[in-house]
């Protein structure tokens, strides 16, 4: 039984007087496929920005590889694995698509390599990574030029660049087609099984069934159901809280 | 096309000005030049901080009289060193009167350690905070320059101009030499931009501009580069303040913390473009010179309108200024 | 140091008067800033253009400053409504405030100072009013009439501006827009006219704060800069939106401030303001009665 990589214990923030999570405890093994799912406004993002350090939390901890990440800045996280893409994308408009992948590749990558990539190596890997999610035909172009759809392939693929040992996808399939949808499945179980441990947040129930080993249900702020899929998808609390919907 | 290149041209320009303002044999020229040219050391110095990192300084004034006091305070302490430097510091007196150019670099040292110390105060809030904190900085600078009898306080102090320097060979005017350390520094100024934007650095500057926490996110360590930025920005407002005094000749805290800097060092990078190193060099020269040919003609509270007056048109109706406008049409055409 | 009793009250006193006029002034940016999110630092500018529109009115009229300063409200609305419009026309909906609307802003902010020194070049100016002058003493402590009015006049309009955004729907539309624009939306409000109509509020009480400032102290164009650090200071200080704690922030920094000149000289007073934002903005940004 390996320790596990993500530990977030007893994970508490408000905003004001609006509570967006209220003790969460969860667990990821390395390697794990956990899928995140619930309605809108139960903290999941909420919850990645806690853990990925873009906010503070009031009350508890996480933990990742052993380590505690309190007052560690996000770019930090970034630095020792942890990578997530943003549920509303939010790519760097002054930069070509290919540069914002340039970007974690210069301060995350390259600052763990001992070899030194030339600006050739530097490019040939933002067009491999495009290519991964469809995106090198606009390589060249402006962020400004791409649809919704092509943004949070952006934001996956910015994610991908800064070579994590966790990914969390936030919403990144919403609004893509069937087929796209699939090609992202792939993407991630061939990302999962060179080692990456991920954590899908998704609402399309077809393809969070399909992909995680594990589900944990957010509903309010709190988590109330954490286990095998089958089982979670049959919980009766989770139905009516999310599922009947 | 490869920075030494880049280098080695703007130097060869400088030095074609240089010779050309010699042969002219205008004092006019140079007076009026080194106006122009310390505008463009602000301007640049102001839009790596502004331009490419995003965050407005209105304090520009500040650092430029931190570099101008600063030269002040080692003149007097030059003018008499016996009374000022005693027991172990006795040991610098035979370093002074500090030349010129030691007092820009001593210049642009302090005002960049207050670049780094403001920054660290407050890079860690929005990009509105640290602007209104860059004003709020201006005014606590001004308030302690004024209080401080050393450099005359609000009465202002005196700085006598020397009429040559001996450089090895050569006797210059002296007005020519200030205009030449002014060259350098401009040239100094848009190498350094240069360098930045091709760079790793450039890169890092761009995503805290489009969106500070998707750079840290992405794991630019958004603090340390901002911080670089102020400090790199603020050294070199200071160096452009340091021979100020001597081209001067009297310094008064209303002068040196005018708001003619605040306003042009905004001014001239937003009206050029702020995206690369042409833009404030444009802007300065443009605004620059119709400054100087305003404040000749009409007066100086007209020319500060007329500034004040392009920014906000500017910056409504072209927000990517002259090199951004020129740039659209050549891609057009 | 020691501080005689009357010395001490009569500065706490002087800072309460003065904290209540800097009320006034920032209630404003108050909403501007801490409701709308708009960054008007030319709000000073056009305080300053209220206080000469009061002394060239008083001078050539007569008429007190403070009826000038509301038979004015009016036209500094409608001038707050149309700079609005720039605004949201050029930068907010291109989603490029940051940047350029504080440019925007500071451009204004220099093309009023400057204008007004065309106008009136930079000698100081006062107005003539019958309440200039004149003290009340309550024992030891003197209450100048010149500061009385105008906290009590500041402290009258920053109470009714609390009861308009509590109880009326436009105010409550505004106090919502500061929120979520989306329940607004909802309500059937258009958010954009909803902040017009404050920010031009927010411009109107420039027209008040500067009649009240030119009878505290004589004016030349450049007085305005020295309130961009206190108004902001202010408005942090006291929560951003809270009008309440715009109040208690007034009076506490007024209080610093005559400390200050008290006791240390009048020349470091505006480091005071200045120096008090920077620790502000540095330790506590959500403010006192924080969001």
């Amino acid at each position: 039984m390996s320790d596990p990589l993500l530990q977030v214990t007893s994970l508490g923030k408000r905003f004001g007087g609006f509570v967006a999570l209220d003790g969460i405890d969860l667990e990821v093994l390395p390697g794990e496929r956990l899928g995140l799912i619930g309605p809108n406004g139960s903290g999941k993002s909420t919850l990645v920005n806690c853990v990925c350090g873009s906010l503070h939390n009031e009350t508890g901890s996480v933990r990742f590889a052993g380590q505690l990440l309190d007052g560690l800045p996000a770019h930090r996280r970034t630095h020792i694995g942890l990578a997530r893409s943003f549920q509303l994308p939010r790519p760097f408009i002054s930069l070509s698509v290919a540069d914002n992948l340039r970007v974690p590749l210069l301060y995350t990558v390259r600052r763990r390599a001992l070899l030194r990539r030339s600006a050739h190596e530097l490019d040939e890997r933002c067009i491999e990574l495009l290519a991964q999610v469809g995106l090198d035909g606009k390589a060249r172009r402006m962020t400004s030029d791409l649809t919704q759809v092509e943004m949070r392939k952006l934001e996956l693929a910015r994610a991908m660049a800064a070579e994590p040992r966790l990914l969390i996808a936030d919403e990144v399939m919403a609004g893509l087609s069937h087929s796209e949808i699939e090609d992202i499945i792939t993407l991630l179980l061939r990302l999962n099984e060179q080692g990456v441990t991920v954590i899908m947040i998704e609402h399309i129930m077809r393809a969070v069934m399909r992909f995680s080993q594990r589900l944990a249900v957010l509903v309010s702020g709190r988590k109330i159901a954490d286990g095998i899929p089958e089982d979670v998808v049959n919980n009766p609390e989770v139905v009516s809280a999310y599922l009947g919907q | 096309m490869p920075f030494t290149r880049f280098f080695l041209l703007t130097l060869a320009a400088a030095a074609a000005a240089f010779a050309a303002a010699v042969l002219v044999h205008n004092d006019y020229l140079f007076f009026a030049g080194y106006v122009v040219l310390q505008f463009v050391v602000l301007a640049t110095a102001w839009n790596i901080l502004g331009g490419y990192c995003g965050y407005v300084n209105f304090g520009t004034a500040a650092f430029f009289a931190i570099g101008a006091y600063t030269a002040v305070a080692l003149h007097k302490l030059a003018a008499n060193p016996d009374r000022y430097l005693s027991g172990g510091w006795a040991l610098l007196k035979p370093l002074f009167p500090l030349s010129l150019p030691t007092l820009v670099a001593v210049g642009g040292l302090i005002a960049g350690i207050v670049g780094l110390g403001m920054g660290y105060l407050t890079l860690r809030l929005r990009g509105v905070f640290f602007a209104i904190a860059t004003l709020a900085m201006a005014v606590v600078f001004q308030t302690l320059i004024i209080n401080w009898d050393f450099v005359g306080g609000s009465r202002g102090a005196y700085i006598i101009r020397p009429d040559h320097i001996t450089i090895g060979a050569f006797e210059l005017p002296y007005i020519q030499y200030l205009f030449l350390i002014m060259l350098l520094l401009a040239v100094l100024a848009l190498a350094i931009a240069r360098a930045i934007e091709h760079s790793r650095l450039g890169f890092a500057f761009a995503s805290i501009r489009d969106d500070e926490l998707a750079a840290e996110a992405a794991g630019v360590p958004t603090l340390r580069i901002k911080l670089i930025a102020t400090t790199l920005s603020g050294a070199l407002m200071g160096m452009a303040g340091a021979p100020f005094p001597y081209y001067i000749g009297y310094v008064e805290p209303a002068a040196a913390f005018g708001l003619a800097y605040a306003v042009n060092a905004v001014a001239m990078p937003m009206i050029g473009g702020t995206t690369s190193w042409g833009g404030p060099l444009v802007g300065a020269i443009l605004l620059g010179s119709l400054q100087q040919i305003v404040t000749v003609t009409v007066s100086s509270a007209v020319n500060l309108l007329i500034v004040g007056v392009l920014l906000v048109m500017f910056v409504v109706i072209a927000p990517k200024g002259i090199v951004g406008l020129v740039y659209d049409r050549l891609a057009r055409g | 140091m020691s501080m005689p009793p009357d010395l001490l009250a009569n500065a706490v006193v002087a800072g309460l008067l003065l904290g209540g006029f800097y009320a006034a002034v920032t209630v404003g940016i108050s909403i501007a800033f801490g409701m709308l999110d708009v960054v008007n630092i030319a709000h000073p500018a056009f305080i300053i253009l209220g206080s000469y529109i009061a002394y060239f009115l008083n001078i050539t009229t007569g008429v007190d400053p403070i009826v000038i300063a509301i038979l004015a409200l009016p036209a500094f609305y409608l001038l707050g409504v149309a700079v609005y419009q720039v605004y949201y026309l050029s930068f907010e909906r291109r989603g490029q405030e940051a940047l350029r609307g504080l440019a925007f802003f500071f451009g204004l902010l220099f093309i009023t100072e400057v204008a007004l020194i065309l106008v009136f070049g930079v000698d100081y100016r006062y107005v003539q009013a019958p309440y200039i002058g004149p003290s009340w003493h309550i024992g030891f402590v003197d209450l100048p009439l010149r500061m009385l009015i105008p906290c009590v006049f500041s402290l009258l309009m920053v109470a009714g501006l609390q009861l308009y955004l509590t109880r009326t729907f436009i105010g409550r539309a505004i106090q919502a827009v500061a929120q979520d624009q989306l329940a607004l939306r909802l309500l059937a409000a258009n958010p954009t006219r909803i902040k017009r109509i404050a920010f031009g509020i927010s411009i109107a009480t420039a027209s008040l704060a500067g009649a009240f400032l030119i009878i505290i102290q004589p004016i030349e164009p450049s007085v305005g800069r020295e309130y961009i650090g206190r108004v902001f200071a202010i408005c942090v200080l006291g929560g951003m939106g809270s009008l309440p704690g715009t109040v208690i922030a007034s009076m506490l920094l007024g209080i610093m401030e005559s400390f200050t000149a008290t006791f240390y000289g009048p020349s470091w007073a505006p480091a005071v303001a200045f120096g008090f934002l920077l620790l502000a903005l540095a330790v506590r940004p959500a403010g006192i009665l924080g969001r």
